[in-house]
Parts: structure tokens; sequence; C-alpha cells
């Protein structure tokens, strides 16, 4: 575990959940949570959690987004918060 | 309060930045108004869980939980000091978050394909107006 990169990734974490659910397009809110799974991913690889992190890339950043992108196809783009 | 920073705040600030993770999680699950952001924010309230709980794996210079072949047969041949346990991470609380990942993506798919549901019946996705229309639905009843 290296602390710097620990502290970088954990305060670009806390900027990408904010920013994910302040934004009113619910299509970059989406792309913004999987940027949120990625990072997250990246920290898991940091504390050696390296299954943990192989799982998050492709279930949490991916298959997560398509699955949000998929819902806001079938109903709105738009939120009002 | 100084000491409370050197002795609680600064070696688990890990620890701190999780309590703040979920605690934004929660509020979007309480004051956002609509589903999808809702559900967004239930997930970031999820891997706050995760995050903690994998990290309390992790040891001061242990690196990942794979076990090289050399040490693994001297281990097999009876040599118990062959495999060093402080050196590894423990594995155990990453096995049980990968089954929670894997069960947090299974329940944010019916969650979302309830909200087509909803969305299917009240043309809306804003929880207000979701709530309206129920309300004028008894209403007429």
């Amino acid at each position: 575990m290296i602390v710097a990169f620990d502290i970088i990734i954990l305060v670009f974490l806390v900027i990408a959940a904010i920013i994910s659910l302040s934004v009113k397009d619910l299509l970059a809110a989406a792309m913004v949570f999987g940027i949120y799974g990625f990072l997250i991913c990246l920290l898991w690889a940091e504390m050696g959690a390296v299954d943990v992190a192989f799982t998050e890339a492709t279930v949490g950043a991916g298959v997560s987004t398509v699955l949000i992108v998929a819902t806001i196809l079938n109903t709105r783009r738009k939120s009002t918060d | 309060m100084e000491t409370f920073f050197k002795e609680a705040v600064v070696p688990h600030f890990n620890f701190w930045i999780y309590v703040i993770i979920m605690m934004i999680g929660l509020w979007s699950v309480i004051a956002k108004n609509n589903l999808i952001k809702k559900l967004i924010g239930l997930s970031i309230f999820q891997t706050a869980i995760l995050l903690l709980y994998v990290s309390l794996g992790v040891k001061e210079g242990a690196t990942i939980p794979i076990i090289d072949h050399h040490a693994a047969e001297l281990s097999l041949a009876g040599d118990a000091a062959a495999i060093n346990p402080d050196a590894i991470a423990n594995p155990v609380p990453h096995v049980l978050m990968l089954t929670a990942i894997v069960v947090g993506v299974a329940t944010l798919g019916v969650a979302l394909a309830l909200c087509q549901v909803i969305y299917k019946d009240f043309g809306t996705l804003e929880e207000d107006e979701v709530l309206q229309k129920i309300k004028a639905l008894h209403d007429d009843v």
C-alpha cells in the first residue's frame, strides 16, 4: 500500500462521486459513475486485491454502466436534480 | 483536538474517507428526486462498505496473495517457514467482497428493470411526480 497513491485516488473518488450525483444529464452521470468504478478498481489493485480489481473493472465499471445507459435509453435522459 | 487528529484521523485517514463516501451515497438515496440518481447513490454506498472490508486485509509491506511455486513445494514438503504469512495480504475479505460485488450488480440490474416498469406505468422517473400520480389514482377510486 502506497500512501501518496492512496490519498490521490481517494480524493478523485470523492470528487467523482459528487460529480456523478450532481450533474443533471443522466448519461453524463452514468459515464462519471463508470470513472468512479475504474478508480475503485485502481484502489483495489493498489491494496493487493487483484482478483477484486479484475471483477470491478469488468462488472462495476463495465456492466453496471451499460445497464444504466440501457435504462436511460428506454426512459428519459433529463433529471430535475 | 490535536491528539484526536494524531491518534485517530491521520493513521486511519482511509477509513474517514470511506465514511465520507458512504455519507455521500446515503445523502443521495434520501435527498435525490430522480430514481436512477438514487440507484447510483446506492451503488456508491455499497462500494464504501466493500472498501472498508477489503482494507481490513491490507498489511504493511505485504504483497498480493499469490504463493510462488518454489515456496509452495517447500511448504508441502514440510517446511513450515517457507511461506511467511506476514508478507501476503489477507485474501479472505477479498473473496467475500468478490461475491458482494457480483450480488450488487445483480440487484442494480433488477432495480433498473423496476425503474423501466415505473416509467412505463407513470411516464416519469421523478419520485414526487410518481407519488402524485399514485395519490391521484387512489383519489379516483
